[in-house]
């Protein structure tokens, strides 16, 4: 493999077009009509255009990808995350075209991006998953049999919903009628999809993913990431390694995850996500991620390990070069996401020119980025302007550095989350690492609350 | 007659039904009612709604489907009878 395509954009085509380059190989970009003027178009090799600026006029286009790889002479595709990133039919489509996918097999892809199959793969390893309604119920009468079965409390969950609306907590099948009604009811409101779904209530739960790296022969994990702190299942803020989590737990899920990427011989980078119980520490495999995310510099921050660099050259049929005994973590790591969206307004979008942009630097922080001043965030992409992630030996010493880089961040001339981020970083509850998966909408809900009371 | 503009509060992509296998919120010559969803804005992933201010009938939509449309920009003309 000696000229990448990157079909992608923003701040992770700049993450992978410096993997290919550290690697002595060319990178080529493609980039809609929106994005002429943006950061990855200029560092690679060459770049091609390859349509308008909605991304399924664009970056969605398989056909336009695929040819722009022909005619610049690619001989790989890796697709980042997002867009085509968990589409068995792109990564089909670039083999048929004689090229390396950097990624796992179609087939691979495929497999874990069912939710039933995938949980089939799960069992097959012993594999816990979190009991429940498979999909979801006719009814109130099919949600009663599902409790019944796997015990009380449980939850009925919006099967159209995310993040912590919708969700009813049952204590016993004299109430359960009433809530499934009142849950169906909240769910068609708020989601226009009244459908639900029964789970084994974990109230105290957190969500802990575990990296992982295969050759299709051979898998390795580079240890766990934290990653609870979500606004509507966006994640806000991720760190490793997981703070209070149970060593049995932490063996446990490393373990577990290696079991199902051997299971399946696996290939490439790839991420398997848990719910872990913290009051128990049982844990419950959700799904697997078949592509590099958003958060991976922080397990790069701590092993040493540039995970992007690993997929191409696993890729480029090379196998495994590292073993488990090579990975040895250190210290703590923390990522910022940086968003152009307004915490004051619901979160609210925030397309807009950048006027002024300064980035934090100096001793281990690592600012992923394509923001420069003079660049423009347009209406047509997600909002991830950034991300800043800061090393340090210990949790507390990566806090206040987290504090002193998103400190020297400013960006002037769109709305970003900064301020956000200062205030969550100042809270008790995360300085002790005392929070589950539904702590930062609580909190997000409270302070908007309070304002609105001031 | 007192025709009224929709605009949209937010730029980005527009559309003028929930989703491409859906009919239309509203076609022209339709009555709608205050508040009433008119059309979505597809912004940075997020779909904001587009509401009718006022109740009337949708004269004509000034804005094709899957345009691009900028902050504060109208996207339809209803009349309030009025």
């Amino acid at each position: 493999m000696k000229r990448v395509l990157v079909a992608n954009r923003g701040e992770i085509a700049v993450r992978i077009i410096r993997a290919v380059h550290d690697l002595g190989l060319e990178a080529v970009s493609v980039y809609s009509e929106a994005d002429r003027q943006a950061p990855h178009v200029r560092m690679a090799d060459a770049a091609v255009l390859i349509g308008a600026p909605p991304a399924g006029r664009s970056y969605l286009d398989i056909d336009a990808i695929i040819e722009a790889a022909r005619t610049s002479a690619a001989d790989g595709v890796h697709p980042g995350y997002g867009f085509l990133a968990e589409r068995a039919d792109f990564a089909t489509a670039v083999e048929d075209a004689c090229l390396r996918y950097v990624g796992p097999t179609p087939e691979q892809i495929a497999l874990m991006g069912d939710k039933a199959r995938a949980r089939g793969v799960a069992d097959d390893v012993g594999v816990a998953t979190i009991p429940g309604s498979d999909g979801a119920v006719a009814d109130a009468d099919e949600a009663a049999a599902v409790a019944a079965e796997i015990g009380y409390p449980v939850a009925l969950k919006a099967a159209g919903g995310g993040g912590g609306r919708g969700i009813r907590i049952v204590h016993d099948e004299a109430t359960l009628y009433d809530q499934y009604k009142t849950a169906s009811r909240e769910a068609s409101g708020a989601f226009n999809d009244g459908r639900i779904y029964v789970e084994r209530l974990i109230a105290d739960a957190r969500h802990v993913e575990v990296q992982v790296l295969g050759d299709g022969k051979r898998t390795i994990h580079l240890h766990e990431r934290e990653c609870s702190l979500q606004r509507r299942r966006q994640k806000v803020l991720e760190e490793t390694p997981a703070p209070r989590l149970a060593e049995a737990t932490r063996v446990g899920i490393h373990e577990a995850s290696i079991a199902l990427c051997d299971r399946i011989g696996y290939r490439s980078a790839g991420t398997v996500e848990f719910l872990v119980d913290a009051t128990s520490g049982d844990f419950f495999f959700i799904e697997m991620n078949t592509r590099i995310q958003v958060e991976h510099p922080i397990t790069e921050a701590i092993t040493g390990v540039d995970i992007i660099a690993q997929q191409l050259r696993i890729a480029a049929g090379e196998p495994l070069g590292l073993r488990q005994s090579d990975i040895t973590p250190r210290g703590c790591a923390i990522e910022l996401r940086i968003n152009a969206e307004d915490p004051d307004n619901d979160f609210m979008p925030s397309p807009g020119p950048l006027t002024r942009v300064v980035l934090p630097a100096g001793p281990w922080v690592r600012v992923d980025t394509w923001m420069e001043a003079g660049g423009e965030v347009t209406p047509f992409y997600d909002s991830l302007l950034g991300k800043v992630i800061v090393w340090a030996p210990d949790r507390d010493i990566a806090l206040a550095r987290a504090r002193r880089a998103l400190d020297e961040l400013d960006v002037e001339g769109v709305k970003t989350t900064k301020a956000m981020l200062v205030t969550l970083l100042a809270q008790e509850w995360f300085a002790t690492a005392e929070f589950n998966t539904g702590t930062l909408e609580r909190w997000l809900e409270e302070t908007a609350n309070g304002r609105a009371g001031a | 007659m007192a025709d009224h503009e929709v605009v949209t509060p937010v730029p980005g992509t527009f559309y003028r039904s929930p989703d491409p296998e859906s009919a239309p919120f509203k076609s022209e010559g339709d009555t709608v009612v205050a508040g009433e969803t008119i059309g979505v804005v597809e912004i940075m992933k997020n779909f904001q709604h587009v509401d009718a201010q006022v109740s009337g009938t949708v004269l004509r939509f000034l804005v094709e489907n899957e345009g691009f449309v900028a902050a504060g920009q109208p996207v339809a003309v209803v009349d309030d009878g009025a």
